[in-house]
């Protein structure tokens, strides 16, 4: 319960102006709770008076948190590849591992390991658990939450990363319920916190608008999914010496209780927007699917992917694998150019971390701006035909 | 066949929005709507069950008002509601969730098939519906977008992946999370309006559900939010300046710098 020591307060109204929920009013000088109360505390820190407090915060349940250490990534290798957020997260995870000075873990499920276990260590792991199994030659939530609840049972890590992915989003969820932990979805950001090791879980709620940070302080292990391209990969090292163990998991935890029939891949003319190096992206003031022919040339010019606001996409203009945001792809190129697009929350979370950011809008408020490293503030009916004809024309020259 | 839909209730996402410079809440006119992703459970469970009979009861865990939902639930097609609603479930987190969900449907006799949605838009956490079937004892598929069921066979269902999707053979009891591109979801019918408006809304405590309190609401909850903050953006924001063709020009040479 939020507690409220209506001697305390003083009617400020700052929770009431800071609750997502619409849970905290002030009525007549005094804070009052509703029945919409989360308990999500963010009230409790914004109170200068100290008059809020949440009750049982402090009850939940301690495991003995000493046995439990070391950081895990969870390798997503399907059809033969390893998806680039394993790297990574090995990246991510190296730091933290390095901060709290433990090992580095990647686990690989698979029916054939190859060469893989080597290249996980060269890009950071300091020891690889391979089980290798022909039960995991198709994805199924059961078989590999098994698996993977079975390790960590058994090796005990402090924290377990995966991809916030279609496979880590469907199956960790299964084994932070077996193992009765926590867990945070499609993170942006880790930390450790100062005073106790605590993993800080940061992530977009809301569809973007509000960034929560969370913690599992009472449970182990501490789990996370996070966003592909968010995390920088370490540049693999060759050299690196690392530990690969064998482990075997138990007969009955392989058998799976669905069938994978069949597999069906994307059609080839959908883009690989989130490999690509320059993007260029167009939005509403496009106009047309005729403009979006100049999103297109600019691209082709530079050797880049197509790109599209929400907004574009919905008005039929280019097709969906081509958004951008939130409820689109994630992408991280070296250059993204950003035409006719207002630069909506939803949008920036789908490319603010791009290296250079270029910014070509009509309105020198648009909020996209704040993101650019360059800015043109001009009409991409005028821009990008100049553009494209000067780069063609440097080129040539 | 005994279908639940878990539904839920949120704030329509769209209108939520912290303002950057003060951290404070725009708020105006913040809606309370079914879980969009919800109501394409919900309409795929009315379609398998006008196709292979049986009922539709829809769930949600929290506070009164979510009454709400459950009768516009029943409005497009549900049979029955059950509200999961008790003071001791405020908090909860998904562990929690899951647990009270599943308590409660084991109350009720169980289930053949549970729909839920794909993700709830307040948190986008996606992790309720894999932790329920944990929870039940059931096998589950994730971001489906088709489902084909006939009588006596395994259901045959298509489940969204990053590099395409996978065709899954799979037995019931099950359970699912539906993506949006499954189905349309129907409006309202006058019938369904005239049921819902007499319908009685079976009300579940935690007494009723035999909860162990330990895992109820906030205690039950590992994960606690320690920070709520409004997103921040790092631009240098150099603003290229000039005629249209100076502005160009200097666009140009940066651009092939880089590529
Ligand atoms: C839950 C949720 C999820 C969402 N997910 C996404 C998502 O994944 N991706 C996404 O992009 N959006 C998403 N949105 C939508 C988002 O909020 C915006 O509506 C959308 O990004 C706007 O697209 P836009 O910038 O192209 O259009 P607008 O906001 O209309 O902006 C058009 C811009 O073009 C400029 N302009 C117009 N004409 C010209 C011209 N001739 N020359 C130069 N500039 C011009 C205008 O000044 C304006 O800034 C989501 C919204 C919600 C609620
Ligand atoms: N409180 C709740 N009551 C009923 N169903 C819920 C509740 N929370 C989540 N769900 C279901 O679980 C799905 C995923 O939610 P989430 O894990 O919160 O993203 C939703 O689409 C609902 O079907």
């Amino acid at each position: 319960m939020l507690l409220i020591d209506i001697n305390a307060c003083i009617g400020c109204g700052l929770c009431e102006a800071n609750c997502a929920f619409a849970a905290i009013r002030v009525v007549d000088g005094i804070a009052e709770v509703n029945e919409n109360c989360t308990l999500c505390g963010a009230c409790v820190d914004f109170c200068e008076a100290g008059a809020l407090q949440i009750e049982g915060r402090e009850e939940a349940v301690k495991d003995d948190l000493s046995q439990w250490t070391g950081i895990w990534v969870f390798t997503e290798y399907r059809h033969g590849r390893v998806a680039p957020v394993s790297y990574e997260l090995l990246g991510a995870g190296r730091k933290l591992a390095d901060r709290k000075g433990v090992l580095l873990s990647a686990v690989l499920l698979t029916d054939s390991a190859g060469e893989v276990p080597g290249e996980l260590i060269s890009y950071g792991a300091d020891q690889v658990y391979v089980v290798e199994d022909q039960g995991f030659a198709q994805f199924t939530d059961d078989v590999y939450g098994n698996a993977l609840e079975d390790l960590a049972r058994q090796y005990k890590p402090e924290v377990i990363l995966a991809g916030a992915t279609a496979i880590g989003r469907s199956f960790i969820p299964r084994v932070a319920t077996s193992l009765k932990t926590g867990l945070t979805a499609d993170c942006t950001q880790l930390d450790i916190q100062e005073e106790d090791g605590v993993l800080l879980q940061t992530r977009p709620a809301f569809g973007g608008n509000i960034m929560a940070t969370i913690a599992c302080t009472g449970r182990r292990p501490q789990m996370a999914t996070v966003r592909p391209l968010v995390m920088k990969a370490n540049a693999p090292d060759p050299g690196r010496q690392g530990k690969i163990m064998r482990c075997a998991i138990a007969p009955d935890r392989l058998l799976s209780r669905i069938k994978v029939r069949n597999f069906f891949p994307l059609a080839g003319d959908q883009v690989k927007l989130n490999e690509a190096d320059i993007v260029v992206a167009g939005g509403r003031g496009l106009e047309s699917e005729k403009g979006f022919l100049l999103i297109a040339e600019l691209a082709q010019e530079l050797g880049g992917a197509v790109a599209a606001s929400r907004a574009a996409v919905d008005s039929g203009w280019i097709a969906y694998p081509h958004q951008v945001g939130q409820t689109g792809k994630t992408v991280s190129p070296k250059v993204y150019i950003a035409c006719g697009i207002s630069g909506a929350i939803q949008h920036l979370v789908g490319m603010q971390s791009s290296d250079t950011i270029v910014a070509i809008n009509r309105d020198a408020n648009a909020p996209i701006f704040d993101v650019a490293a360059y800015g043109v503030v001009g009409d991409v009916f005028e821009i990008l035909p100049k553009l494209i004809d000067k780069i063609k024309e440097t080129r040539a020259s | 066949m005994k279908i639940i839909v878990c539904i839920k209730q949120v704030p329509d996402a769209k209108d939520v929005r912290l303002d950057p410079k003060t951290n404070t809440l725009a708020r105006e006119g913040v809606q309370s709507i079914i879980n969009p992703y919800d109501r394409h459970a919900l309409e795929e469970a009315v379609r398998i069950k006008e196709n292979m009979g049986g009922t539709v009861t829809v769930m949600t865990m929290g506070p009164p008002q979510a009454e709400e939902i459950l009768r516009e639930a029943v409005s497009c097609g549900a049979d029955e509601a059950v509200l999961v609603s008790d003071r001791a479930f405020a908090g909860a987190d998904t562990l929690a969730t899951t647990y009270t969900l599943s308590q409660a449907i084991k109350k009720i006799g169980g289930a053949d098939l549970i729909l839920c949605g794909k993700q709830a838009i307040d948190g986008d956490t996606a992790q309720v519906g894999p932790g329920l079937a944990v929870r039940m004892g059931m096998p589950y598929v994730t971001c489906v977008r088709k489902i084909s069921a006939a009588k006596d066979k395994p259901f045959i269902v298509e489940r969204l992946m990053d590099d395409g999707y996978d065709e899954i053979e799979i037995e019931l009891p099950a359970l699912f999370t539906v993506v949006k591109e499954i189905n349309e979801p129907r409006l309202p019918s006058l019938k369904g309006k005239m049921k819902a408006k007499k319908l009685s809304v079976t009300t579940l405590t935690a007494a009723d559900i035999n909860a162990d309190a330990s895992q109820l609401g906030l205690k039950g909850s590992p994960t606690w939010v320690v920070r709520v903050f409004a997103p921040q953006f790092k631009g240098q924001r150099t603003m290229i300046q000039g005629t249209v063709q100076e502005q160009v020009d200097q666009l140009a040479e940066k651009i092939l710098e880089w590529c």
